[in-house]
């Protein structure tokens, strides 16, 4: 078996990085100038990067699906970003941020990583506030923060509910700079399709010009991989409608190993389903937990009056309202972590006390805090989002409590890097959620901000040098060698092979099985005869796409069905390879919750003697299994426990 | 409650920035009142994959009203006739059973069309990359809390950064001037210390990116604040005009 080389620099658990960053290599001034790096993607790890390599001197070539780098969904991210500024002195620390991050991702994210993590946090909002962006006041003129699930601490900036379109927007005007300057060569509405690898190393990539449909050619010294994550395999999540898994698979098919597939983020507050046309889900930001408080009915019979429509929330007695967060986990109530949250509506809800047409809904409601600190106070904390509830739910929140249930929202697995950032591909980089490094087995809120930014403002512009170091004397490549030929000749066939299909259902309509098929058995709650049912289900639906698609027009020019095809054929692929991690990781951990290993209370049950690893999974073939690599999770700082949040 | 309509649909079809466009006249049927406005465009897109014909192209990513890559002119008004939305949060029920909708693209020579209700709208990056920044590169930047800035100007410059790009206000705009959405970034660095520094030469760069670009000028009509979907206030371009002004003094 292939020895896992995490490369954890040596030293206590605080020095790692200061160590590694006084010993790696760096390439001088004159140097930069003659390498080119790829980033693909533009959203808060790509752009960050981009803009950060540019500054030091590098040549880089930014790619993006979208029409500007500003769209990167990392824009729709509401609630905060979290750092270890200790600025309400209520006893934060470095240590404290690692802690809750390891112990919120329920031990399965290496230590070294995480502890760089919240060591680069503060740094990140400085930077932010030097660029501009307008994070929330104090009259004092500081900054405030305020409080997120997991976390007995404030430690969370934010900008209304706002924060993730102000970050992106100040990684993008760095951006813009650069490419003002000449430094950054940005394609805009360019899908990445293949990753060339010449002698071992990425050299670059093939993409497709979404508006003309040309396939083009870039060579690159080392290639980053910055296109976020795959959670709309399920079809329906919180992600944008573009957001898609098609890079990383293809670096996963080039040999990059893909590591814990299985671990999905279920986002607790995200406004209900509520029919087969529906495109997408709203989330409801997880800061709206700091004032609302979540309850179903204590009584069977209330829920079903409310399920008919013949009783209102507004109706039910205080003592006939069952808080069951608060009820459950007195210490966290209702800041516990999201897949807590998740798992405790979902319970309640299947034992038939949800809510909403559908009993798929619990509610989420602010009365108290309307009547503690007045309507004024809540709509200038979350305003916005109250509004946008009111928009699509048709109901006005502050009269009468939200709905919500839990939503796909986002994937802690990932492309397996070491701590380097790098995959175990040489040159081939990935950062942000298309990484697999920090989260473990579940994120915290306002963590996915810090983590994109920290890899690419303070993380990857120094990893990177190390690698690239050793190839000053790589002159750039020419386009026209056969490792780029091959690629090219590759997706053109593919493209004419579904074009050619020319059957009877339409990209989305088979994309909604699928979803259908990973909610049920690869959703909140998994089991053994399950997941074998979704592995069956999956190679189904795979015949079905390869041969009953129907994509019209051609390959060139603006073909919208065609790239969703595209990426509709690596969901199905990254279905199949999330159910099978699912499948072998016997325990639950985080957001991977098998029925078969539970508390007699309900609570995952973790297996460390057995599932204290990494898995990283090796493409083989087309129709060939995936090999199963083991990294080890060494626990040298903390000890591994039970997660308690009561 | 939820309940369905049937709508008769005018949209804009044009194949290519250099043909010429024509509305086309589609029906759809049992479209839910809960559905989003995408969400109904997505429902004819369905129906005419399975005619065989070619679907209506348009942009479109978060349908959560933030990323600003949605951009219709619907029934006369950009982003539809909601207020403070975006088309992918615009909902069915604001429609009427058996009412016609005219649906088109942003229509501004900043704009030129690229296919059906898709547009080119580069113009926005060229703006901002001219100068819609702080120059300031990555490290090196004193801690977060050592500049105090005011409550008020820290809400200001939230309210003028809240554009989401979208382009609703050139759209709007009878000249197609881009006024709003420059001054809104002009605004929000200029209303903080970190920006004052170097406001000056930016309202020059942005105002001269403008205006090279074809955007029309700006006759104060506020027709683009009425239709901003993030409610961007023209304050912002009062602001603006003074730091312009300002900056062409001191010159």
């Amino acid at each position: 078996m292939t020895k896992i080389e995490s490369k954890i620099p040596e030293g206590p658990l605080a020095q790692k990085w200061t160590n590694y960053k006084n010993n790696q290599n760096l390439v001088n001034p004159a140097n930069k100038r003659r390498i080119d790096i790829i980033v693909v993607g533009t959203g808060l790890a790509g752009a960050s990067a981009a803009a950060s390599l540019a500054e030091m001197g590098f040549k880089v070539k930014n790619f993006t699906i979208q029409d500007s780098p500003r769209r990167a969904h990392s824009i729709a991210a509401q609630g905060g970003i979290n750092a270890a500024k200790n600025y309400p002195n209520d006893g934060d620390s470095v240590y404290r941020l690692f802690y809750d991050t390891i112990k919120g991702g329920d031990y399965r994210s290496r230590e070294a990583n995480v502890y760089r993590l919240a060591e680069v946090s503060n740094s990140i909002i400085d930077q932010c506030v030097a660029q501009g962006v307008p994070f929330a006041r104090e009259y004092g003129g500081y900054l405030a923060n305020r409080s997120f699930g997991g976390a007995q601490v404030s430690r969370t900036f934010y900008a209304r509910g706002q924060t993730g379109q102000q970050l992106l927007l100040g990684a993008y005007q760095a951006l813009m700079r650069q490419v003002n300057e000449g430094n950054v060569d940005l394609h805009t509405r360019t899908e990445l399709v293949e990753i060339v690898i010449i002698d071992g190393k990425a050299r670059g990539i093939i993409t497709r010009n979404l508006i003309t449909g040309k396939l083009e050619r870039h060579f690159g010294h080392a290639v980053v991989i910055a296109t976020g994550g795959y959670g709309n395999t399920f079809f329906l999540s919180t992600n944008a409608m573009g957001s898609n898994g098609s890079a990383a698979w293809k670096a996963y098919q080039n040999g990059a190993y893909f590591a814990n597939p299985a671990y999905v983020q279920i986002h607790p507050t995200c406004i209900p389903v509520h029919g087969e046309f529906q495109s997408k889900l709203t989330l409801m930001s997880e800061s709206l937990r700091n004032d609302g408080r979540i309850w179903v009915p204590k009584k069977k019979e209330d829920a079903e009056a409310i399920r008919k429509g013949k009783l209102k929330p507004t109706a039910i007695a205080e003592e006939d309202r069952d808080y069951y967060l608060e009820r459950r986990y007195p210490a966290f109530g209702n800041l516990v972590p999201r897949d807590v949250a998740s798992r405790a509506a979902k319970e309640r809800c299947d034992a038939g006390y949800g809510v909403g047409a559908t009993g798929l809904a619990v509610y989420l409601d602010f009365k108290d805090a309307i009547d503690r600190l007045g309507k004024d106070a809540i709509e200038a904390r979350y305003g916005n989002l109250f509004q946008m509830y009111e928009k699509i739910v048709d109901e006005n929140p502050y009269e009468t409590p939200m709905m919500i249930y839990p939503a796909i929202h986002y994937t802690m697995g990932g492309l397996w890097v070491d701590y380097e950032l790098q995959t175990n591909i040489p040159g081939l980089f990935a950062i942000g959620e298309a990484n697999f490094s920090d989260h473990g087995a579940n994120r915290l809120g306002a963590s996915a901000l810090m983590q994109g930014l920290a890899d690419g403002y303070f993380v990857l512009p120094f990893t990177i040098q190390n690698y690239l170091a050793d190839d000053i004397r790589t002159p750039r490549m020419s386009t026209d060698l056969p490792e780029f030929e091959d690629k090219e000749k590759m997706v053109k066939e593919k493209f004419e092979k579904l074009l050619s299909i020319k059957g009877e259902h339409s990209v989305d309509h088979i994309h909604k099985e699928l979803g259908h098929v990973m909610w049920d058995f690869v959703g909140m709650a998994r089991n053994k005869e399950g997941l074998q049912k979704a592995l069956d289900r999956i190679l189904e639906i795979k015949k079905e796409f390869w041969t009953n698609v129907r994509i019209p027009g051609k390959a060139d020019g603006i073909n919208l069905e065609l790239e969703k095809a595209g990426r509709l054929a690596d969901f199905i692929e990254i279905g199949e390879l999330m159910a099978r991690d699912a499948l072998n990781r016997e325990e639950s951990s985080g957001g991977h919750f098998r029925e078969e290993y539970q508390t007699e209370e309900g609570e995952a049950l973790r297996r460390d003697d057995e599932f204290a690893y990494v898995s990283c999974w090796e493409y083989k073939g087309d129709d060939k299994e995936p090999v199963l690599h083991k990294e080890e999770l060494k626990f040298e700082f903390v000890e591994l426990k039970t997660r308690n949040y009561k | 409650m939820e309940k369905t309509i049937n709508l008769k649909l005018k949209v804009w079809r044009q194949d290519g920035p250099k043909t010429k466009g024509r509305f086309e006249t589609y029906e759809v049927k049992n479209i839910s009142t809960d559905s989003s406005f995408l969400e109904m465009m997505d429902v004819l897109n369905e129906q005419l994959i399975q005619e065989g014909k070619e679907p209506v192209a348009f942009d479109h990513d978060c349908r959560e009203g933030i990323c600003g890559m949605c951009s219709m002119y619907i029934n006369g008004h950009a982003h539809g006739p909601d207020e403070d939305v975006t088309t992918c949060q615009l909902h069915m029920r604001k429609f009427k059973d058996g009412e016609t909708v005219t649906i088109e693209p942003w229509r501004s020579a900043g704009f030129p069309i690229i296919k059906d209700l898709m547009v080119n709208r580069n113009a926005f990056d060229q703006i901002i990359a001219a100068g819609g920044y702080v120059s300031v590169g990555t490290g090196g930047v004193p801690d977060a809390n050592a500049i105090p800035i005011s409550k008020e100007d820290a809400d200001e410059a939230m309210d003028a950064a809240s554009c989401i790009g979208c382009g609703a206000c050139v759209a709007t705009c009878k000249n197609g001037s881009a006024m709003l959405f420059v001054s809104a970034k002009v605004s929000q660095l200029a209303l903080l210390p970190q920006g004052k520094v170097e406001r000056a030469r930016r309202a020059k760069r942005m105002v001269a990116k403008m205006d090279e670009l074809g955007f029309g000028s700006c006759t104060n009509t506020g027709a683009c604040e009425v239709e901003c979907p993030k409610g961007v206030s023209i304050t912002n371009i009062a602001r603006m005009n003074r730091e312009y002004l300002m900056a062409k003094f001191k010159d």
